[in-house]
C-alpha cells in the first residue's frame, strides 16, 4: 500500500519544478559512502486486506485475559469500559490532532484536559493536576525528582511495598546521580512509620508509598505522612483511581504529591500500554510540576477559552533547566479516562469500587475456605490480595489456564522472594458464579 | 467575515466555547448504571480500616446523549490531520491509516494483560520481535528496545545506556555536546540523565561546525547528540567526519530520529556512524499523535551497546517460539510493562502495508514535496540556508517584520483562517522569525499548491493590510488568547459551587 496521493505525473512535474531530473538529485547531500545501495531487507508491501489478515493472525495467536475468567491485576486491571468511551476517542478530530500548541483550533483537546485535570483533583483531593504522563511508574519517578527539586535534597525513601517494576524504574532513573533511593523494608505486607522514622533524615526529600500497595494492602497513610513531614520531607502517594469513590483521598493524610496509573479508568489493558500516568500536587508546588498544564483564560473577544500555560517550566522553553524532559502527554488516554468518569459519574465510580471490594473479599474467603491456600498477611486490603498456595503455583496456573481461568499473578515469577504467593485482583466484571466455580476447581486440583 | 458577523449567530451550538461537562446535565442524569451486586455487601469503613471516603468527589452527572454531544462539540473545535493540511515541521503529521486503528483494538491485542503466561501472548511477542527487526534494518542499528513511551523518553533511555556503557568500560564521562539547533528535549533529557551540556554553534551552512565540535570534544565527553537530517531540514554532509571525531575521543554518537521520515531506505544512521537513535513511531510510522500522545520512542543501538538495553525484551527462540529476556548489563526499566503496545500494533501494520520499497517511496515523496514547496516560497519568504532540503525546510519571516511589522506569529494565525494548520514557528532558534514547513508525503499536489498560494496571499496581505494579520484569526472557534492572564491568574481546574 501507499498512502501518498501524488500521482506519477505530478511527481514528474514536481521534479521539474525543483530542477531535478531524478529523485536522487535531492539526496546529493547524503555522502555516497553512507547511501543505502540496496533495498531495505523487509517484506514487500501488502494490500490492506492482506495486512489486515496478517495482524488478525497475530492477534489470534494470543489468548487475551478478557477472553478468560481473569483475576490478574498487579497494576493493570480488566474493568468494564462503557461503549461511549471508544466512540469518543475514535473521533479523528481528537486522535489525529497534534499537541494543542495552536489553541484557536485546539479547544477540544484543551477543554478536555482542563476537565481531566479537574477530575484528577477531585479524585485525589489535590489542588492541581497536570495533563497526564506516560504511565504510573514514570509519574512516580517524576514525583521523586520534583520533591528533590522542591526540597533541594538528594535522597528519597521508597516503600518496599510499591510495585516492583516501579521501583526498578525509580532505580534506573536514579543511576543518573540526580537522586539517591533508599528502600523501606516491608513488614507483614506494609511499611511502618517506625521503620520510616529510623531511615529518614534531613537529606530526605520525600517518602514515596502506594496505597493500595503492590500486595493490595492499604498503608497507614496518616502515620506515614506524619513521619515524612516530621523530617521535613514531602509525602508522595500513589493510588488506584478506580477506588477513589470508596477510599478517602490521600490529601486527607497530608499527601503533597499524588500520582498513579490511570489505565483502570476506561482504558484497555493492551499488554500494559498505553495507559496514562496522572500527577497532582498542592498549589504551592505548581511551578515545579512536570509536564503540560492547561489553564482557562479569555480570547480577544472576551470569550472563555483554554490554553497550555506555565510553559516556562517546560523543555521547549527552558531546555536543560526544565522541570522534566517530557514533551508529550497521553492525551488520548486521558480523554478516555475523562469520558469514563463522566459516564460512570460519582455514584457509578463508588459502585464500581464497592463491587470490586466486596467481590475481592468474597473471593478471598472462598479461596481460604478451600484449604488450598493460606493467608500470609492480615493487613486491610481493597480489591487485590495475596495468598500462599500450598502446592506449586506454576502448575496450578497452567492447569487453571487450560480450564479458562487466569488465576491471578504468580508472584514468584516477578520476585523470587515472593515464591509461592499468588496475587488476586477482582474487578466488577467477575461474577459470584465465576468465583464459586473458580474456588471449586482450584480446590479439586 | 468578523466574529460579530450577524449571519453567524454566536449562540449557534456548533460555534465557540461550550459549558464544562461539570456544568452539563442534571443531578438526576446517569449514563452507565452498575448491575446489582451479586455478593454480600461488605462494611466499607471496617474492611478499609476506617478509610472509607467521607465526601464524594464532584464528577459530572450526564446521560450518554449528553456525553456524546459534549465531546462532539469539543471535537468540532479541534483540527486534526483529517481536517486539512498540517505542515508542522519536525512533527511529521502524516495521514493515520484506519486499518491501524482497527487492528490495535482486536481483542487478541487490546485484551492482553502484561502478566499473562508467555504461551498466551505468542502473537504479541512475535509482533514486537517483527517490529524490532524492522526498526533495526531501517536504522542500521541491531539492538532495539521498544519500551520508551516517546521521543524524549527514548533520548533519556539512550543517555542512561551510554552512561552504563562508559561506566562498565571503567571510563565514566561527564558531558554531552549538543548543537544550538537541537530540539529542547535534547538538553532536558541529557540533564535528566545527569550529564552536563556543552552547546556548540552551527556553521554558516546550518550544519555542525566541525572545528567547534572538535574543540568541544575531549575524554570527558560521553556523547554528541545530533539530529540528522537536522532541524533546518538539511542533511549534514560531514556526517562521517562528525561521528569519527566523536569516536576518536571514546565518545558515542546519538541521533535524534525526529527526522527519520526523510531517509527511510535511502541512508541509515547506523551506517553514518551513529551508535544509537530513537525513532518516533508517531511521526515516521504513521501512528496518531492523539492530541499530544500516546506515541512511542523505541531506541535502536549498536551491538556493543545492546547488553545495556532496558528490559524486558521480546526474543525469538531457536524453535521459532517467542519469549522475553533481559540483557546481562541491563540498565533496568524506563517504564512499566513492555511499552506502548497499542502503538506498536499500529506501526507494525503500517510497515507491513508499505513494505521496504513503500517506506523508501514515502521518504522520497516527503523530500520531493518539501523541496517543491521550498522552491515556490523562497522568493517571498527568505530561505536562510538555500540548499536542497530533506523532508522539511525553514523560512524566515524577518523580511515581513522589517517591511510591514508583521511577525511570524501573525502569519501562522492567519493560516488558520484559510483552514491550514500553521507550520512550526520560532524553532529552530537560530533562524530569525523561523517558519518550519514539513508537508509530508500524504499531501496531494493540489494541497501543496494551495498551501503555497495561501502563503503568498498572506505575504500580500502583510503588505496591504498588516492590521488584518495582527488581528487574525477571525474564523476559528475562539480567537487569540490572553496567555499572560492564564499565567498571572492561574485557573487550572473547575471547582464545584460548594467549594468556591
Amino acid at each position: 500500500m501507499q498512502f501518498s496521493p501524488v500521482s506519477r505525473g505530478h511527481r514528474d512535474a514536481m521534479l521539474r519544478a525543483v530542477g531535478a531530473t531524478k529523485i536522487d538529485d535531492l539526496f546529493e547531500s547524503v555522502p555516497a559512502a553512507v547511501r543505502l545501495a540496496r533495498p531495505l531487507d523487509l517484506p514487500d508491501g501488502l494490500s490492506e486486506m492482506e495486512a489486515s489478515f496478517a495482524l488478525r493472525a497475530l492477534a489470534d495467536a494470543n489468548t487475551p485475559a478478557t477472553a478468560l475468567v481473569s483475576f490478574a491485576g498487579a497494576g493493570c486491571y480488566d474493568h468494564y469500559v462503557p461503549a461511549i468511551v471508544d466512540h469518543v476517542i475514535r473521533r479523528p478530530e481528537f486522535f489525529t490532532a497534534y499537541t494543542p500548541y495552536q489553541p484557536e483550533v485546539s479547544q477540544g483537546t484543551l477543554q478536555n484536559i482542563y476537565e481531566f485535570q479537574t477530575m484528577i483533583c477531585e479524585l485525589t483531593g489535590m489542588d492541581v493536576a497536570n495533563a497526564s504522563m506516560y504511565d504510573g511508574a514514570t509519574a512516580f519517578v517524576e514525583a521523586a525528582l520534583m520533591a528533590s527539586r522542591i526540597k533541594k535534597r538528594h535522597k528519597v525513601i521508597v516503600a518496599g511495598s510499591v510495585h516492583p517494576e516501579w521501583r526498578v524504574v525509580l532505580r534506573t532513573y536514579a543511576a543518573s546521580g540526580n537522586i539517591e533511593v533508599v528502600t523501606c523494608p516491608v513488614e507483614n505486607g506494609v511499611i511502618t512509620a517506625a521503620t520510616v522514622t529510623a531511615l529518614i533524615d534531613d537529606s530526605t526529600a520525600a517518602l514515596l508509598v502506594a496505597s493500595p500497595n503492590f500486595l493490595g494492602h492499604l498503608e497507614d497513610l496518616a502515620s506515614l505522612g506524619e513521619a515524612a513531614h516530621a523530617a521535613g520531607a514531602l509525602f508522595v502517594v500513589s493510588v488506584n483511581p478506580i477506588l477513589s469513590g470508596v477510599l478517602e483521598p490521600p490529601s486527607s493524610f497530608g499527601a503533597d504529591i499524588v500520582v498513579g496509573e490511570g489505565q483502570p479508568l476506561g482504558n484497555a489493558m493492551s499488554l500494559g500500554g498505553p495507559g496514562l500516568g496522572f500527577f497532582a500536587c498542592r498549589t504551592a508546588h505548581v511551578r515545579q510540576l512536570p509536564g503540560r498544564i492547561v489553564g482557562r483564560t479569555v480570547d480577544v473577544d472576551g470569550r472563555g477559552a483554554f490554553v497550555l500555560t506555565m510553559q516556562t517550566r517546560e523543555q521547549h522553553i527552558r531546555r536543560e533547566k526544565a522541570t522534566s524532559n517530557i514533551c508529550s502527554n497521553h492525551a488520548l488516554n486521558a480523554l478516555a479516562a475523562a469520558v469514563y468518569l463522566s459516564a460512570v459519574g460519582v455514584e457509578g465510580l463508588a459502585s464500581v469500587g464497592r463491587a470490586c471490594v466486596a467481590k475481592a473479599h468474597y473471593l478471598r474467603d472462598a479461596l481460604l475456605a478451600t484449604g488450598a491456600f493460606d493467608a500470609p498477611y492480615e493487613a486491610p486490603f481493597a480489591h487485590e490480595f495475596a495468598l500462599r498456595y500450598m502446592k506449586d503455583p506454576a502448575s496450578m496456573h497452567a492447569e487453571m489456564l487450560r480450564r479458562g481461568y487466569l488465576a491471578g499473578v504468580d508472584l514468584g515469577t516477578i520476585d523470587p522472594g515472593m515464591d509461592g504467593l499468588v496475587l488476586f485482583a477482582v474487578t466488577e466484571k467477575r461474577t459470584k458464579a465465576e468465583m464459586d466455580a473458580f474456588a471449586k476447581e482450584v480446590a479439586s486440583l | 467575515m468578523t466574529a460579530s458577523d450577524a449571519r453567524f449567530p454566536t449562540s449557534a451550538p456548533s460555534r465557540g466555547p461550550r459549558a464544562l461537562i461539570f456544568e452539563t446535565g442534571s443531578p438526576e442524569s446517569r449514563c452507565v448504571v452498575a448491575p446489582e451486586l451479586d455478593v454480600p455487601e461488605v462494611p466499607l469503613d471496617t474492611v478499609l480500616a476506617g478509610c472509607a471516603r467521607a465526601q464524594a468527589p464532584a464528577l459530572p452527572h450526564v446521560t450518554e446523549g449528553e456525553i456524546a454531544r459534549h465531546y462532539h462539540h469539543l471535537a468540532s473545535m479541534n483540527f486534526g490531520v483529517d481536517s486539512g493540511s498540517y505542515p508542522l515541521g519536525s512533527c511529521t503529521m502524516k495521514y493515520n491509516p484506519r486499518l491501524n486503528e482497527d487492528v490495535c483494538r482486536l481483542e487478541g491485542f487490546a485484551g492482553l494483560h502484561p502478566y499473562q503466561p508467555i504461551e498466551t501472548i505468542q502473537g504479541a511477542l512475535g509482533l514486537m520481535v517483527g517490529l524490532s527487526d524492522a526498526l533495526a534494518e531501517i536504522s542500521g542499528l541491531p539492538g532495539v528496545t521498544l519500551q520508551p513511551a516517546a521521543g524524549a523518553h527514548g533520548e533519556f533511555t539512550a543517555m542512561m545506556v551510554f552512561r552504563a556503557y562508559h561506566t562498565a568500560m571503567g571510563d565514566p564521562r561527564k558531558r554531552v555536546v549538543i548543537p544550538d539547533a537541537a530540539h529542547g528535549t535534547n538538553p532536558a533529557s541529557v540533564a535528566m540523565a545527569g550529564y552536563e551540556i556543552t552547546t556548540i554553534a552551527s556553521d554558516a551552512n546550518g550544519a555542525v561546525d566541525l572545528d567547534a565540535l572538535k574543540a568541544a570534544l575531549d575524554t570527558d565527553v560521553a556523547a554528541l547528540m545530533l539530529t540528522n537530517p537536522n532541524t533546518l531540514g538539511l542533511f549534514d554532509p560531514n556526517i562521517v567526519a562528525i561521528t569519527e571525531a566523536v569516536h576518536a575521543v571514546g565518545a558515542l554518537a546519538y541521533c535524534d530520529g525526529a527526522n527519520m521520515n526523510a531517509i527511510m531506505g535511502k541512508t541509515r544512521p547506523g551506517d553514518m556512524g551513529f551508535d544509537a537513535m530513537h525513532i518516533n513511531l508517531h511521526k515516521t510510522f504513521s501512528t496518531p499523535h492523539g492530541g499530544g500522545g500516546p506515541g512511542a520512542g523505541p531506541v535502536c543501538v549498536s551491538a556493543p551497546l545492546t547488553p545495556f538495553l532496558p528490559g524486558p525484551l521480546p526474543v525469538r527462540l531457536d524453535d521459532g517460539t517467542f519469549s522475553v529476556g533481559w540483557t546481562d548489563h541491563s540498565i533496568g526499566r524506563v517504564r512499566s510493562s513492555f511499552g506502548n503496545f497499542g502503538v506498536f500494533v499500529r506501526a507494525y501494520a503500517y510497515i507491513l502495508a508499505l513494505g521496504g520499497d513503500g517506506l523508501r517511496a514515502a521518504s522520497e515523496q516527503a523530500v520531493l514535496s518539501a523541496n517543491y514547496m521550498k522552491e515556490k516560497l523562497k522568493g517571498t519568504y527568505p530561505l536562510p540556508f538555500d540548499r536542497p532540503c530533506m523532508h522539511e525546510f525553514v523560512l524566515s519571516g524577518a523580511r515581513l517584520r522589517k517591511e510591514h511589522g508583521v511577525h511570524t506569529l501573525d502569519v501562522a494565525k492567519r493560516l488558520l483562517d484559510y483552514g491550514i494548520h500553521p507550520p512550526t514557528i520560532y524553532f529552530p532558534l537560530i533562524v530569525d522569525e523561523s517558519i518550519m514547513f514539513e508537508p509530508t508525503e500524504t499531501e496531494s499536489l493540489e494541497d501543496l499548491d494551495r498551501m503555497i498560494d495561501v502563503m503568498l496571499t498572506i505575504a500580500g496581505e502583510a503588505a496591504s493590510d498588516p492590521e488584518l494579520l495582527h488581528g487574525a484569526p477571525y474564523s476559528t472557534p475562539v480567537r487569540r488568547l490572553d496567555e499572560a492572564r492564564a499565567v498571572k491568574q492561574p485557573d487550572l481546574r473547575w471547582r464545584p459551587p460548594s467549594a468556591r
